[in-house]
């Protein structure tokens, strides 16, 4: 009876969250924005070295969000990576054998791989991107795994930790050099915005497929124990 | 100048975040203690120039406001870049001998570290509603990183507790975020401001900022949405909880205040300032009586945490609809509360840690005749209370007296009744731990002792908030510096 | 009423829902993917809501872009930590062991984390 009512309680709240949620949007929807923000946008999109306005958005206007955002990748693969075991790679139970998927490899690895490059390229002219790229590239590492193809350099280890951070640390780089180049961080001299731009697309793409793919490899896990603090053990 | 120093503060903690990660624990260790020293130093250098110039406005990648992102360098900023600079380098400086670099994994505690502080600046800092959230999430992964580093299931729960707390609040002021981007067509926290105090623009909608309020609430962990802070801050190791508690917490409450600041004047209302402050009240009351209830020393500790962030919330009330000679004062009260409770609480939990390690045990009760082996972390301990209990002449007892002060003021007496009882209440915490440490009747007699770095470092912390007391004028008079009064 | 706003609204309904899953659910796995309905949710409402009039608006597009890179990050940690923990503690909720004793140890269980 109380199971009862306590999902009772629960879908009304959930109701009446909905509810206001959805008044609210409908008031908004009733009124014309003050600021044209796209209008300004397409206004600057020439100064900011690619064609692409979400491009143009997420690595030059609004590019310490993606500089952090990218911080937020690296630490989720630091975390992950914090936790995992190097045997677990050689682990047998965690390989399939199975005829299909060696096929669908054989073919879908290296379409991928394509794939990944030509959505990296598009990024600067329609829609695409470094993160698209990255996470077709996790898929096809994680295929890859799958099919028991070792990848030595996903064991916890200075290469690993090297990828992680390869993406981020070249995005940081740009962004103080800028700022020692006598403007603010992250504000890229004008005759270098495209090559630096792309350049920082690539890592990235590189980067983060690679956090991805520690993530996937790193979810087993060791058998190290900590105990609490002033707990005996 | 401000601009080298500007780019060394936010570069500084990424640059180290990604340097700690590619060595082991020892050289991560002396990597650390150099970019400690220039992050102080920094921070110094731009709090001196912000006392002196002003505030201004820092245009990241060179774009204004309602294109790029901008920081806003205020007193008020800069004051706690500075809090965070002192209190995550005393953090830092103990991990670094407290933790044992035999165990493989607190090689990543260097990268979580830096990561955290990074994060925490860019929230200070930020002046964009997206950009918020990103520093936020970036606080709180790392943050949860550290409570689960090495884990054991206990910790891991708290760790997963913590994470799905985080992830549910970020999303409901994210959510609140999407409202308010649909109805002013900017992100820009001052531009928003500026087009609702226009007067000619329609009248905002309450419920997005009544959302974003609520899912900071749940990320500062007020009453009644706390139940994930004790685990967390309890069972991570005592640096880890010294910077959860002093700073992390502190984050989610700053934006909530801003918010609060720049928008509840218009979208706020009498009945949601006054819950508000109810529930912060409730946090007082529920939370000393815990902490007093509990038998694990740092449980002590956390729920004490709960009880000093209820004094935050009393922010909420106290500055709607009242003069605006009352409000500055609130402020002013709330800022030193956070302030010499962040210095007062790193000071608890590092002596906390320094007892326990001691001890060998997180019991409260297996400190009977500690006061005889470990007295200048039994006495940091005390000093750090003196200021929770809000006893003159420190920090917390300042904070208490602007409080008080602005309560009588506007006429709301009844938050005077919660801000004695709050003190009594956390002088019964504080002298429970005390009373267990003097008991000499105990078979144990072998104590283990920490190296005295380890001891010094909650002394400073906890004199520091002691001294708050005491200079508690120029410190607030550079908080409420005028923001125009430098370049624009 | 637009089709950009539909979204906005079907987003509305998927917050709804999932905040219901957040809260009811104990499973840990069951609560993340409902975490990321809400997220879903939201993103919707941002894209939706920016271009009720029509014309598309870059900026949310690329903030949700970002959002999803984050929510990526929190989900495979969370998964990370989960899976860590149900291998240490046999348990697939946060709900506290009785004793510490009577907790199974998961290898001995099941390997592959079947839950429930």
């Amino acid at each position: 009876m109380s199971r009862f009512l306590g999902i009772t309680v629960l879908a009304a709240v959930c109701l009446v969250f909905a509810g206001a949620l959805m008044i609210t949007v409908w008031q908004i929807a009733g009124t014309q924005a003050p600021v044209d923000l796209p209008g300004l946008l397409a206004d600057n999109l020439e100064a900011s070295g690619v064609e692409h306005p979400i491009t143009a958005v997420l690595l030059n206007f609004r590019s310490y969000d993606t500089l952090l955002e990218i911080g937020v990748l690296v630490i989720a693969g630091i975390a992950g990576i914090s936790m995992a075991n190097t045997a677990s790679l050689e682990d047998p139970e965690l390989r399939t054998s199975d005829s299909l998927l060696y096929a669908l490899q054989r073919w879908f690895v290296p379409l991928m791989l394509v794939l990944a490059g030509y959505l990296l390229w598009a990024g600067s002219d329609r829609p695409g991107g470094a993160f698209q790229a990255g996470a077709v590239l996790a898929a096809s590492g994680v295929m890859m795994r799958l099919g028991g193809i070792p990848m030595e350099f996903l064991r916890p280890g200075v290469l690993l930790r090297l990828g992680l951070a390869l993406g981020f640390s070249v995005f940081l780089l740009v962004a103080v050099v800028s700022a020692m180049a006598g403007d603010a961080f992250l504000a890229y001299p004008d005759a270098f915005t495209k090559p630096l731009i792309l350049i920082i697309e690539t890592v990235l793409t590189f980067s983060i497929a690679m956090v991805l793919l520690a993530l996937f490899v790193s979810a087993p896990v060791n058998g190290a124990e900590e105990p609490e603090e002033g707990e005996s053990g | 100048m401000t601009l080298w120093l500007m780019a060394g503060l936010l570069f500084t903690p990424l640059a180290w975040a990604v340097l700690t990660l590619m060595v082991d624990f020892r050289k991560g260790r002396l990597v650390t203690w150099l970019g400690m020293a220039v992050q102080v130093l920094v921070s110094l250098g731009l709090w001196a120039a912000v006392a002196s110039d002003g505030g201004f406005l820092y245009l990241l990648g060179g774009w204004q406001a309602p294109l790029g992102i901008e920081l806003r360098v205020d007193g008020l900023a800069v004051t706690f870049v500075l809090l965070t600079a002192l209190v995550a380098a005393a953090c830092g400086w103990h991990a670094s001998i407290y933790l044992d670099p035999g165990k493989p994994w607190h090689r990543y505690f260097w990268p979580l570290f830096w990561f955290l502080w990074a994060g925490l600046n860019a929230v200070w800092l930020g002046g964009d509603l997206f950009n918020l959230y990103v520093g936020l999430e970036l606080i709180s992964l790392a943050a949860v990183g550290l409570v689960a580093l090495g884990g054991q299931a206990d910790a891991l729960r708290a760790a997963i507790r913590y994470l799905m707390a985080a992830l549910l609040g970020s999303l409901a002021y994210l959510l609140g975020v999407a409202l308010i981007y649909g109805q002013f067509g900017t992100l820009s926290l001052a531009g928003v401001t500026e087009l609702m105090n226009s007067g000619d623009a329609q009248s905002g909608q309450t419920f997005p900022l009544v959302l974003m309020l609520l899912g900071l609430a749940l990320k500062t962990a007020l009453f009644p949405m706390h139940g994930w802070l004790p685990p967390a801050h309890g069972i991570a190791k005592s640096p880890v909880s010294a910077l959860l508690s002093a700073l992390v917490v502190k984050a989610s409450f700053y934006i909530a205040a801003r918010l609060w600041l720049d928008l509840g004047g218009e979208l706020g209302g009498f009945a949601l300032a006054q819950l508000i402050g109810v529930l912060g009240s409730l946090a007082i009351i529920w939370g000393s009586w815990l902490a007093f209830r509990q038998t694990k020393l740092k449980q002590v500790v956390a729920y004490s945490s709960v009880a000093q962030i209820g004094y935050l919330f009393l922010l909420f009330p106290l500055t709607w609809g009242v003069t605006e000679a009352i409000s500055l004062q609130a402020q002013q009260g709330i800022t030193l509360q956070v302030i010499s409770h962040a210095l007062a609480k790193a000071a608890m939990f590092l002596a906390a840690g320094n007892l326990i390690m001691s001890v060998g045990s997180n019991r409260v009760d297996a400190l009977a005749g500690v006061s005889r082996f470990l007295p200048f972390s039994l006495f940091s301990f005390g000093l750090a209370g003196v200021s929770l209990m809000g006893l003159p002449p420190t920090g917390g007892f300042a904070a208490k007296w602007l409080l008080l002060q602005a309560s009588l003021a506007s006429g709301q007496w009844w938050w005077l009744a919660v801000l004695l009882a709050g003190g009594l209440l956390s002088a019964a915490y504080v002298f429970r731990v005390y009373r267990a440490s003097f008991i000499e009747s105990t078979d144990t007699d072998q104590f283990y002792h920490p190296s005295r770095s380890l001891e010094v470092i909650p002394m400073i912390l906890a004199l520091m908030s002691l001294g708050l007391g005491l200079v508690a004028e120029p410190v607030l008079s550079v908080m409420s510096l005028p923001f125009e009064g430098g370049g624009q | 009423m637009t089709p950009s706003l539909l979204y906005a609204f079907a987003g509305v309904a998927l917050c709804g829902i999932g905040l219901f899953g957040f809260l009811r659910l104990q499973h840990l796995l069951r609560k993340l993917m409902a975490f990321n309905l809400i997220g879903s949710g939201v993103f919707l409402v941002m894209v939706g809501l920016a271009q009720r009039n029509g014309q598309p608006d870059p900026v949310p597009q690329a903030l949700v872009l970002t959002g999803i890179v984050v929510a990526i990050a929190a989900t495979a940690l969370a998964v990370v930590l989960i899976r860590r923990y149900y291998h240490l503690s046999g348990q697939t909720t946060l709900a506290e062991p009785a004793a510490k004793s009577a907790r199974p140890k998961a290898r001995s269980v099941n390997r592959e984390g079947a839950p429930e």
